[in-house]
């Protein structure tokens, strides 16, 4: 099976199943208490120059509180799986030509830079027309696909997509004739990250887990991932989980460590906890215009707080949850920006 | 009854969707559409969402084509992967986007405006999930304003696949057979394709523009259907739905000039 046309895109991790079936024998089958902290979560499992990938939809169940850390503990040289990625990427831009050095060095891009229908972000622009990232290009389905070829244990599926484009030129797929058929196929070689980070609604404090709403390509990324963060709005007991095992979508033979951070997916919406923030996330967009301003709101909201909790405090607390709940339950019209509280 | 730009856009787009089918929509106009639709002649219309809502009673316009407005009420949530292969074995009808360029042949550009790829003049998104869907789904459509650096001769880089370089171009590829661009609707006119040469023609002309007007704001040279019609306008009952129901803040509604 030769390709007959190669992308010209470079692959930027190990698509190859055995060195990844080496990296989950070594994983621990124990039932071991895994909860701790966002910040040690990151600093065991985040290494400068490792693979990370994200999970949610952008603004939507997303682990903001790692992605806040992993700036604050200035990670280095990452390559990203830009899938879906919006307010997350976002945060993980402003570790690059903030003084911080290089956060993000490598993206396989399918969605990046833009917040859908709110605009392109100014930063992660800057960042990305800067030539000092490397990219390769990809689309959103050919992302999920090759999480679901990791998480198959295979070095590669085939698809339909892509094909006759640009964005094929750029990436780091191939296509050939398939031997079965004869139809052209575009081959998409598996993605396992090193480490991501997943917010749920529930967890266990071994890391069973569940979640409402759509799961995005959060079950494939869960088990492609050599290491797992998982962020959870509640802790539940083992006893829980046991009692209805059939909402069980993440096992806690795929996660390293669990950190319990209620509005964890803060400004990001929370299915059935809490809207979106739109005036905030509004506000990094606005600040981001101008690197002096961004620095500053970034020393403000991100740097100079201890922990995700305090963000919360500043972002208007329990208060500005409680409307963002209210919204969610659409108790008051969805895109108010109305902050009385009383 | 009066109307503006966008909501004849949104109405004449609405239309093109047929009852009992299936649509992947993206936020926005193409979602006011498919709401619009559902609410007029295609109730049996099923939306889908790319994150992985299937069949949602919006109760609002979502903002983000993965929040818990896409499947609020729904038959299900699922995964992007899920949603992304019912369109690929073929059971998806249409498919709705935008883009910062199109082609003569539909095909689109959201990746980069200008500079080289590494450098960039403006970095855009990307495909998204837009060439998942252009490739996949039986009929694309686009909604879009009409303006002369939109409507380009050549795109700065082709991201998703319309008719590529024009007949048999999208099955020698190895594209899914039968499927591509269908219609391009913006606040000039409504666009097809010529059945043969798959090049964008005029279709339908918007109460009081001319086809001057259109070729204005065209880069490519744009060929005119056989029979070049004027669109309907909208109905007062359309309006109201609209207004009142799909988008009562007006947040797309509000975005006429």
């Amino acid at each position: 099976m030769q390709p007959i046309q190669s992308g010209n895109g470079r692959l930027f991790s190990d698509a190859a199943a055995d060195s990844a079936r080496a990296a989950f024998a070594a994983k621990p089958r124990a039932m071991a208490n895994k909860l701790m902290t966002v910040p040690e979560a990151v600093s065991r499992l985040v290494h400068d120059g490792d693979y990370l990938a994200i999970g949610g939809f952008g603004c939507n169940r997303i682990p903001t509180a790692v992605c806040h850390e992993i700036i604050r503990q200035k990670k280095q040289n990452l390559s990203f799986a830009g899938h879906t990625a919006t307010h997350d990427f976002q945060i993980l831009c402003a570790g690059n030509l903030t003084g911080r050095g290089k956060t993000l060095a490598r993206v396989d891009i399918a969605y990046i830079v833009g917040l859908e229908a709110r605009g392109l972000s100014p930063h992660a622009r800057r960042v990305m027309e800067s030539g000092e990232v490397e990219i390769t290009e990809w689309t959103n389905y050919a992302l999920a696909v090759r999480l679901q070829a990791a998480a198959t244990g295979v070095p590669f599926l085939p698809t339909r997509t892509m094909l006759g484009t640009e964005t094929f030129e750029h990436s780091a797929a191939k296509v050939v004739e398939c031997p079965f058929t004869g139809a052209k196929v575009a081959l998409l070689p598996a993605l396992y990250p090193d480490v991501a980070a997943i917010h749920v609604h529930e967890a266990d404090c071994f890391g069973n887990c569940r979640l409402v709403g759509t799961s995005v390509a959060d079950l494939e990324l869960a088990r492609a991932a050599k290491r797992l963060i998982i962020t959870c709005e509640r802790l539940i007991s083992n006893d829980e989980i046991r009692r209805e095992p059939t909402r069980t979508v993440i096992p806690f033979l795929c996660v390293d460590a669990v950190c319990e951070v209620p509005y964890g997916s803060y400004p990001g919406n929370m299915p059935g906890e809490y809207f979106s923030d739109e005036e905030h996330v509004r506000t990094w967009l606005v600040s981001e215009r101008d690197l002096g301003s961004f620095k500053r709101f970034l020393d403000d909201h991100v740097f100079g707080v201890c922990d995700f909790s305090e963000y919360l405090q500043k972002c208007g607390g329990l208060r500005r949850m409680q409307t963002l709940r209210q919204q969610e339950l659409l108790l008051q019209g969805n895109r108010e920006t109305s902050t009385s509280e009383s | 009854m009066s109307y503006n730009a966008v909501e004849l856009m949104i109405c004449s787009a609405a239309r093109a969707l047929d009852d009992g089918k299936t649509v992947v929509v993206g936020t926005g106009m193409p979602c006011a559409c498919a709401m619009l639709a559902q609410k007029t002649h295609a109730p049996n219309l099923v939306v889908l969402f790319e994150a992985g809502g299937v069949a949602p009673q919006l109760p609002t316009m979502p903002i983000s084509v993965g929040d818990s407005r896409t499947f609020h009420r729904g038959i299900m949530a699922t995964s992007m992967a899920d949603i992304m292969q019912f369109c690929q074995r073929g059971m998806v009808d249409y498919t709705f986007l935008g883009g910062a360029q199109i082609d003569a042949h539909g095909n689109l550009n959201s990746t980069l405006i200008g500079g080289e790829y590494r450098k960039p003049k403006v970095r855009l998104p990307g495909s998204g999930g837009a060439c998942d869907l252009a490739s996949f789904c039986w009929r694309t459509l686009v909604v879009t304003m009409h303006d002369p650096r939109r409507f380009v001769p050549k795109l700065d880089f082709l991201t998703t696949p319309g008719y590529l370089s024009g007949p048999g171009a999208r099955e020698a590829a190895g594209l899914p057979k039968g499927t591509g661009p269908y219609r391009v609707i913006t606040d000039l006119a409504i666009m097809g394709y010529h059945p043969q040469s798959k090049r964008m023609q005029v279709r339908s002309l918007h109460p009081g523009i001319t086809l001057d007007q259109v070729r204005k704001a065209t880069s490519f040279e744009l060929e005119v259907g056989e029979n070049l019609e004027t669109t309907t306008v909208p109905t007062p009952r359309e309006l109201e739905i609209l207004r009142t129901e799909v988008d009562p803040h007006r947040y797309i509604l509000g975005r006429a000039a």
